[in-house]
């Protein structure tokens, strides 16, 4: 079993460094490291990931956003209050552009996190965006549709198409699951435990 | 020994029909999202939180705790039989369980996993039973600024030691301090950051950000990067172990006892950190150190050991000072807010019945997970040829009426989506989750105790730094944050 031997080495070879711990953890073992991971050790030929460029502009955002918020209360400080409600938020932000700044500097010399791995999780293949596209628009039809048309139906439309983005082709079957689970939930938790969730179209049906 | 009449009558509590049956069902449902991938116990005590509004508290949290020991048992079913860990602090496992797996030896790693968690969870809760009042008993002469510099520390040692990276680390906890921040402000009544969307005013709730991030962000991360070849289950049958696999693996329970709950109660180390110093010792004292990555049966038996007794640990300063280790701790502690019980060290003086029902609860649990996880082990390994679409369906499924169950809105869905793409990024960038599940939770405890200390001292900075303790807990974060450079004065192999 050739490609268990990077994981074991890894986790041998490190024994007693307590802050590499994570490192270790979020490359599951046994998985040969996929080249972007490689990178990441520092060795190899590609010099990093432009996209996390991005995670500190939305960092720097952030932090700006946060203390412009913070700036546009009206300053109310008393004697059981000195500090008021300004001066955490204006903290806050100025530690997010700092962080965006360390960061940004991490990054132009070849910082990079490694994508989270896990059991169905296979990091060697390229970003599915479709799936999660048509995975998050499932999503979303659930949340604009819950009122008017009440869980049962709405619970139904998520949890088949979240199915069908995920590459589900049984269409009957996955139908027939959705709408015993969306029953079954109205029924136990709605009427049963008393967990608000609408009828919607099918009050007084259900 | 006060102690001990207090458990006894927790005991007598738990045996209730209807607190047994919330103790198997948690159990139960622990073991199953243990063994699932995709999905662990706190978000599923997240998700369970809006259902249990309308229960007994005592009830819900035995069921709370069920799930989070549950989880730790099926995790090292996955890890040893999938290859690839269901749980962070099952990873180590799996290096040796699976080569055990794979040499036709999986019923004695999942025998020596199961009964080392047993004998690890048993001692650790009895550990907890001690060291709990204990604590309680220092940490009621605290102050604000006591309080303030501890969670200051939990705060800095969740994001360096966590963190492959700390700026990543830092990153992570200053979105959840950020989130935290939403909603009216408790002292003066101004709203912060709400944008001038009304429901935004009570803040984001715990069970939103949580379900967000670990559920929906989760989901979305999986069908960005779907396994499309399922990856191979070995199968098993009844797990037993054979007199010697018994003599091999009774020191390393112990030992990994002993490594897993200090450093649970400890912030920032959670599971991770003492199942990996467990395996490293058992390595260097195993009588045959060649067997290891061949499936040596120590680094199954000590590394679970450690998982278990952490979780008990981790109860520790949950419960004596309201201060939350890993994620499960931090969204049950979420639970006692959202209860109206005030987590803290009055927690145990004012709410004893819970506490001890609660901690009798986990050996129940513990004996009762033993129970499910020797003879049942081929049943939850079925468990992992769930199809992955319906899986992940039903997560989303559940995620949705969980956090719609909250507040029955449906900005709430939309903001849970947010929430999952933020989940979906911080995983494609490596920022770890935990750092921003302790920011969102105890980031607005935090800012009230500094604010208090501060109005003690009229605002001077000098508030912040209270007595000994609090100074002695500045300097341990100085050497934390320092570390990088004092590691470089120290020699290679002194840790």
């Amino acid at each position: 079993m050739s490609e268990q031997e990077p994981a074991h080495g890894h986790g041998a070879s490190r024994e007693g460094d307590r802050t590499s711990v994570r490192a270790d953890e979020r490359r599951s073992p046994g998985e040969r490291p996929s080249p972007d991971e490689r990178t990441s050790l520092g060795d190899g030929p590609r010099s990093g990931d432009r996209a996390q460029y991005g995670v500190c502009a939305f960092l720097a955002l952030l932090g700006a956003l946060v203390i412009v918020d913070a700036l546009s209360i009206t300053p109310l400080t008393s004697s059981n209050d000195p500090i008021g409600p300004r001066s955490v938020p204006v903290l806050l932000g100025v530690a997010l552009l700092v962080v965006a700044v360390v960061y940004g500097v991490d990054v132009a010399r070849g910082g990079r996190g490694e994508p989270e791995a896990g059991e169905d999780v296979d990091l060697s293949t390229a970003m599915d965006w479709r799936t999660v596209l048509l995975l998050a628009g499932a999503f979303a039809a659930n949340a604009v549709l819950i009122e008017p048309l009440g869980w049962v139906i709405s619970g139904t439309v998520m949890f088949w198409g979240a199915a069908f983005a995920l590459g589900n082709r049984h269409h009957v079957r996955g139908l027939m699951i959705a709408v015993v689970l969306s029953l079954v939930t109205f029924y136990v938790f709605a009427i049963g435990l008393g967990v608000n969730l609408p009828a919607g179209v099918l009050q007084g049906i259900l | 020994m006060d102690n001990l009449g207090h458990l006894l009558d927790g005991f007598v509590n738990v045996l209730s029909p209807g607190n047994l049956l919330m103790a198997l069902l948690g159990v139960v449902a622990g073991t199953a999202v243990g063994v699932l991938p995709g999905i662990g116990p706190a978000m599923t005590v997240a998700l369970l939180l809006p259902v249990t509004y309308g229960m007994d508290p005592t009830q819900a949290f035995i069921l709370f705790a069920g799930i989070y020991y549950g989880g730790m048992y099926g995790g090292s079913t996955t890890s040893i039989l999938l290859n690839t860990p269901g749980e962070s602090s099952s990873v180590i496992t799996s290096i040796e369980g699976n080569k055990m797996a794979k040499a036709g030896r999986a019923a004695q790693a999942l025998a020596t996993a199961a009964i080392g968690s047993f004998v690890a969870g048993t001692i650790a809760t009895l550990l907890l039973v001690f060291v709990t009042p204990l604590v309680v008993t220092f940490a009621v002469g605290l102050g604000a600024p006591e309080y303030f510099a501890i969670m200051l520390l939990a705060f800095v040692a969740v994001s360096v030691t966590l963190g492959s990276s700390r700026v990543r680390g830092f990153a992570s906890l200053l979105l959840g301090l950020v989130i935290g921040l939403i909603g009216i402000d408790g002292v003066t009544g101004r709203q912060r950051l709400t944008l001038g969307i009304p429901q935004l005013a009570d803040g984001i709730d715990v069970v939103v950000v949580a379900v967000g991030i670990f559920a929906v962000g989760e989901a979305l991360w999986v069908a960005a990067h779907m396994r499309r070849k399922a990856m191979p289950v070995i199968p098993v049958g009844r797990p037993w172990l054979g007199a010697e696999d018994w003599r091999r693996s009774w020191r390393p329970w112990l030992r990994g006892t002993a490594l897993g709950f200090p450093f649970g109660a400890l912030p920032g180390s959670g599971a991770e950190i003492p199942t990996f110093l467990s395996y490293a010792v058992e390595k260097r004292l195993a009588r045959r150190p060649e067997e290891f990555g061949h499936g040596a049966i120590e680094g199954v038996a000590g590394p679970e050991a450690a998982n278990n007794a952490s979780a008990a640990g981790t109860l520790v300063p949950m419960l004596a000072i309201g201060l939350p280790t890993t994620a499960t701790a931090a969204v049950m502690l979420a639970a006692f807010e959202s209860y109206g019980i005030q987590p803290g060290p009055l927690l145990l003086e004012r709410q004893p019945a819970l506490v001890w029902t609660l901690i009798a609860s986990l050996f129940i649990g513990n004996l009762l997970l033993l129970v499910l996880n020797l003879p049942l082990a081929p049943a939850w390994a079925k468990l992992l040829r769930v199809p992955r679409p319906y899986l992940y369906a039903g997560i989303l499924f559940f995620a949705s009426m969980g956090a719609y169950a909250v507040n029955s809105q449906p900005l709430d869905l939309i903001l849970l989506l947010l929430l999952g793409l933020l989940g979906f990024a911080m995983r494609r960038f490596g920022l770890p989750v935990l750092p921003l599940i302790v920011g969102v939770i105890l980031g607005p405890r935090a800012e009230l105790q500094g604010r208090r200390s501060l109005q003690l001292s009229g605002g001077d900075l000098s508030g912040l730094v209270g007595g000994p303790l609090s100074i002695a807990i500045y300097a341990v974060l100085v050497i934390l944050l320092a570390w990088p450079l004092i590691k470089r004065f120290v020699p290679g192999k002194a840790l």
